[in-house]
């Protein structure tokens, strides 16, 4: 009996003196994104967006200090799951965000979110997969599912009068999805669909040689970071530019334009995010950001803000304590937190359903490129894959 | 005609880049016995070392034409301080330590160069197109590169054949005990064929360097279609070599130009596009296995 008080009131007391300790042990963020290699200026532009992030918050989420574990996934699928694996279960942390490639979200998904029940939140990929028969409780997004931006692209052609459009993208689970995606809503003549190699073919003589010959009335092409300066550098090396115009998504952006330059200008493109939208927390977002870089950020990064923001949200209102997973999740569900797209709601399969524009390559006052909005292409839209998904 | 003429060009423009490479590496292994697997390193560095040429004086031409010289002195400075070593060595040995060669290459250029890779801009003269037939254009700079490739490629024909350095190239590719025994210096010869080798693949590096942009690891997808190539040509064979690299430029282009509309005739649109690029990936290889079920050494392979 005096044993079992005395243990009773050890428990009590590891537990008085335990519960502030634990309070004070910060919330662990695990990043995992492209940091070496060709693509590492994306990466790179993600992460300046997290520190800002981090910034803005003071460096705490519901009065909790919080710490960022970056990890590079060398943009290979294999070292990416390598990467999520050590996150979770090494720096045991309490969210994983990031991922650029749908391919390397792919191989990491169910480490993070199945084997480990951790949260993640992807800042970019969103393969068609984990919206439909693959979604999960713990999955959420800050992007789009990979159909709807060219499903926006494809709305805006239909309304243009662009008859004939001719297809490329890379051979992976984003460019088919991607490609999949500008068929379902245009309306006119597909010239024809080619995949090139991923992510090692950069070039596309090949190609360029077939578009000349079947001269189509448009090109769509969806090749993100150094793939999209390639191609554009080389549709304008082969004349093209001057007699077939290009239609993009991801392929012309923040992290693109200052190798593109010149060649891009005027070329239109679809994204869910623009540095021009008129919202306070996005004007914050690109000020403080140009003030500090010098540059303009990009969707990824915009992104990647969003991400932070959101989880801060749900640490908020739980006031720093994260124990309670189905809370969490709950709060998280709820994306009350001023994004930088403006508000938005999560769908049943934890896809934002958002507002999709229309982007201009243009040139700022002081000489600099960047994209301007020009138009909405698609308001609240939900993506294709929600109803496949078994959660409610 | 004239859509079958582009493509044409295209897959001789790529093969013309891919000999350049194969060129040095057929040397190396069929003279100097030497598997060299960091001969993409050499690649990467001379688009690298072009880069900075290029900044520094401004102009494309001149720092390309500097980068030549500077990617030599590495290749013999590469051959004194390691490769030297691994002649006595067996082929595995060798294989361990030019591989190491290939990560210690990769640091470097991150330490030095950054991780994010650079661009080269085409030259302003040749970013335009020009009219290879009345009404047929094709971009000038993929042109340079074959006029480049194929000159370089006579030139080596022209110093294998004719002149003494090609006559010992050659006897050393059919019998390199021989030569030495003949009174050759052998180690001055090797330093020469290995920092030749860093040459031509420099200049393949720097030239596809505006085409795909210089970045850490280019030289390691490609290596492996170099590696390929000398094998189909027999090792050693220069002239095996070109048409090696010749073939497989063009396969690479047929399979990317007409497999998709070939497929598509008797498959699902979707499916043809989705299978043509992992077709084309694997015809090359398929024509090496076949290669060398036909004739074991390759094309023109020396050694039975």
């Amino acid at each position: 009996m005096k044993n079992k008080l005395f243990g009773t009131a050890t428990i009590a007391t590891a537990m008085a003196f335990g519960l502030p300790a634990m309070a004070q042990s910060p919330i662990k963020v695990g990043f995992v994104s492209t940091f070496s290699g060709p693509q590492a200026a994306i990466g790179e532009d993600m992460r300046r967006s997290v520190e800002l992030a981090k910034e803005h918050l003071g460096g705490k989420m519901g009065g909790k200090p919080f710490e960022i574990f970056y990890e590079d996934d060398q943009f290979k699928p294999d070292v990416g799951k390598a990467r999520s694996e050590k996150l979770v279960q090494q720096d045991k942390v309490n969210f994983v965000a990031g991922y650029i490639w749908s391919n390397v979200l792919l191989a990491s998904y169910k480490t993070v979110v199945d084997e480990s029940d951790t949260i993640l939140i992807s800042a970019n990929a969103g393969p068609s997969q984990i919206a439909g028969e693959l979604c999960n409780k713990n999955f959420f997004s800050t992007s789009w599912q990979n159909d709807q931006t060219p499903m926006a692209m494809g709305e805006y052609l239909n309304t243009k009068g662009v008859k004939s459009l001719y297809l490329v993208g890379p051979n992976y689970a984003a460019g088919k999805d991607m490609l999949a995606g500008v068929k379902r809503t245009y309306k006119g003549k597909i010239v024809s669909e080619d995949y090139t190699k991923w992510p090692d073919q950069l070039d596309f003589s090949a190609e360029l040689t077939k578009i000349a010959a079947a001269k189509p009335d448009g090109i769509f092409i969806f090749y993100p970071g150094a793939h999209g300066v390639q191609f554009v550098k080389q549709w304008a090396q082969s004349g093209l530019n001057k007699t077939v115009p290009l239609y993009q998504v991801f392929s012309i952006d923040a992290i693109t334009l200052p190798q593109q330059g010149d060649l891009a200008l005027g070329t239109l493109g679809a994204q869910q995010w623009v540095n021009d939208l008129p919202n306070e927390a996005n004007k914050k977002y690109v000020e403080d950001f140009k003030k500090k870089h010098g540059v303009y950020p990009s969707y990824y990064g915009a992104q990647s803000y969003d991400a932070i923001m959101l989880m801060a949200s749900a640490a908020e209102a739980l006031k720093g304590d994260l124990s309670n997973k189905d809370k969490v999740r709950a709060e998280i569900k709820k994306a009350n937190f001023k994004s930088v797209r403006g508000d938005f709601k999560f769908g049943n399969n934890n896809f934002p359903i958002e507002n999709f524009y229309i982007q201009e390559a243009v040139k700022d006052p002081q000489g600099m490129m960047t994209v301007k909005t020009i138009a909405t292409a698609l308001k609240n839209a939900v993506d294709p894959f929600a109803e496949k998904c078994p959660m409610k | 005609m004239e859509y079958l003429l582009l493509q044409m060009l295209n897959g001789v423009q790529l093969g013309l880049l891919m000999f350049l490479l194969a060129a040095g590496l057929t040397l190396t292994l069929g003279i100097m016995d030497l598997v060299n697997l960091a001969h993409g390193s050499l690649y990467m560095m001379g688009a690298y070392i072009a880069w900075t040429l290029i900044g520094v004086t401004d102009s494309f031409v001149l720092g390309a034409l500097l980068a030549l010289p500077a990617t030599f002195l590495l290749g013999v400075a590469v051959e004194a301080v390691v490769i030297r070593r691994l002649y006595a060595r067996d082929h595995l040995t060798q294989v361990l330590a030019t591989f190491g060669l290939i990560l210690f290459f990769n640091e470097l250029v991150r330490a030095v160069w950054g991780p994010a890779g650079k661009s080269i801009a085409v030259p302003g003269f040749l970013n335009r197109t020009i009219e290879i037939l009345p009404g047929v254009p094709y971009p000038a700079y993929r042109f340079a590169i074959i006029i480049v490739g194929a000159g370089v490629a006579i030139l080596l024909a022209w110093l294998v054949a004719r002149t003494r350095l090609g006559m010992v190239i050659r006897a050393g590719a059919s019998n390199r005990r021989m030569i030495g025994a003949l009174g050759v210096n052998i180690e001055l010869l090797f330093s020469l064929v290995f920092g030749l080798g860093a040459v031509f693949a420099g200049l393949a590096g720097l030239m596809a360097a505006p085409i795909a942009s210089v970045r850490i690891g280019m030289g390691d997808d490609i290596l492996i279609l170099a590696l390929v190539i000398i094998v189909i040509g027999g090792i050693g064979s220069i002239k095996g070599a070109f048409i090696a690299a010749m073939v497989v430029g063009q396969i690479d282009i047929v399979g990317r130009a007409f497999l998709p509309d070939l497929l598509k005739t008797f498959m699902s649109s979707s499916a043809a596009s989705s299978a043509a690029p992992a077709i084309s990936q694997v015809l090359v290889y398929v024509l090496m296995a076949a290669v060398l079920v036909w004739r074991p050494t390759g094309l023109f392979g020396q050694r039975t």
